[in-house]
């Protein structure tokens, strides 16, 4: 399954990265492989931007824009103003 | 306090069976259904399942209940502890996007549950869809525990724990089977009909002054077109040939419509009928099914956003322009 072409705004830095392999154990899309003991972008098209491997990049070699990839809570954002976020209820319980 | 845990001792350790009950199994089903589906939390803390000792693995997961038994259910026969996080009742996917399921509340928890003096190694298995929230080396440094991502699905951990606690890609990559598009559509179809309420209750008022009331065709083709955008459409996402959740809506929306005014005579002896339905009810499986980009595991936020740029103008202007045409046609 693949959703809209070049849109996506996972970049990676090649200078930075030192093919620790972090990316590509939790792309759960397999974008990254290792090629030459660094990690490349195999298929960008693929990524869901969940921001997992920025996240867990040691060297900060990788930019997402990650964020929520749901309509009703851009909408929501849209007329609330705020950051999109899921339907799912934030209330606490102590 | 107590119910949710909060009262009790933060290092107590709860032995869990493996087998889910009647009740487990009614609970999930009515958390599918959006019955009491925001309440279905566990205490965070550490958990114990069979018999571990120092050396035994632990498994770090989230305090929805949902998540905490389709993980329990997959250990049966292991010894290992569960390490659960207050994700305020949220999946370990969705609390990882908004951080719950996060760095700072796993160093904590490790802390207040006393974790280092329960194991005597340093290594933690987290979900691989807990990575978004999780800053791995940070946990390392601030905890001195090793996160090892394990596989997506839980019915893949023994598996894991087999190969010497490596996932295959397979293990890795997220997937989108019918099934799981099934299981999502109620929570798609039940907000639907909720909207749906709105319209109904317009159309109750319409009808006073109607000189067409609507009547039970305007119901079945109305309903034809939300079932078409909250569960066609998910359940046949993949064979839809276009790449827009929109899109693929309106297509099976067309479809449907062109069908109905046909099969009940509006086309072509009420023509504002036919072309007021054939403009608003495209739409409004558009916008349903653009919704489930929420419940897809590939969608990106960028690509979301250019799908709505295009999609919700369209939607917005054909709804209100079929509906001009419907109200001409049926009520004054």
């Amino acid at each position: 399954m693949r959703y809209l072409k070049n849109v996506v705004t996972l970049e990676l830095n090649t200078d930075k990265c030192l093919g620790c392999g972090r990316c590509w154990e939790v792309c759960p899309h397999g974008v990254f492989e290792p090629d030459d003991m660094k990690a490349r972008i195999k298929d960008r098209d693929k990524c869901m931007e969940c921001g997992a491997c920025a996240k867990n990049c040691p060297l900060n070699a990788i930019s997402v824009k990650s964020g929520v990839g749901c309509a009703t809570a851009i909408i929501k954002g849209m007329l609330t103003g705020k950051e999109p976020s899921c339907g799912c209820s934030d209330s606490d319980c102590c | 306090m107590s119910e949710c845990g909060c009262g009790g001792d933060p290092k107590e350790i709860r032995n869990i069976p493996t087998e889910l009950r009647f009740g487990d199994r009614i609970g999930a089903l009515k958390v599918r259904l959006g019955i009491g589906r925001d309440s279905y939390k566990i205490p965070p803390g550490l958990y114990s399942v069979g018999t571990p000792n120092g050396t035994s693995p632990v498994f770090v997961s989230a305090n929805y209940k949902l998540t905490f038994d389709s993980l329990r259910k997959e250990l049966g026969g292991l010894d290992c502890y569960i390490l659960i996080l207050d994700t305020k009742g949220i999946n370990v996917w969705c609390a990882a996007g908004k951080g719950t399921f996060g760095t700072e509340e796993l160093v904590n928890r490790i802390a207040k549950t006393g974790l280092s003096e329960v194991v005597s190694h340093r290594d933690l298995i987290l979900p691989q869809l807990g990575a978004p929230g999780m800053c791995a080396h940070e946990v390392k440094r601030r905890s001195g525990f090793n996160v090892i991502y394990g596989p997506v699905r839980a019915s893949d951990i023994k598996k894991f724990l087999a190969a010497g606690m490596e996932a295959t890609p397979e293990m890795r990559t997220v997937k989108f089977t019918a099934r799981d598009r099934t299981v999502l559509t109620p929570m798609e179809f039940i907000p639907g009909m909720k909207l749906s309420m709105l319209v109904f209750g317009m159309l109750f008022l319409a009808n006073f002054i109607a000189k067409e009331p609507f009547g039970t065709h305007d119901l079945y083709i109305y309903l034809g077109a939300v079932i078409v955008g909250t569960v066609i459409t998910p359940i046949l996402l993949p064979i839809i040939p276009v790449s827009a959740f929109s899109l693929k809506g309106w297509i099976l929306g067309v479809c449907w419509t062109a069908y109905a005014v046909w099969a009940y005579g509006w086309l072509p002896d009420d023509l504002l009928t036919a072309f007021g339905y054939l403009l608003v009810l495209p739409s409004l499986s558009a916008f349903f099914a653009m919704n489930f980009t929420g419940a897809s595991t590939y969608t990106s936020f960028s690509g979301v956003i250019r799908e709505m740029r295009m999609a919700v103008p369209i939607i917005f202007v054909t709804i209100a322009v079929g509906a001009v045409l419907l109200f001409i046609g049926r009520v004054i």
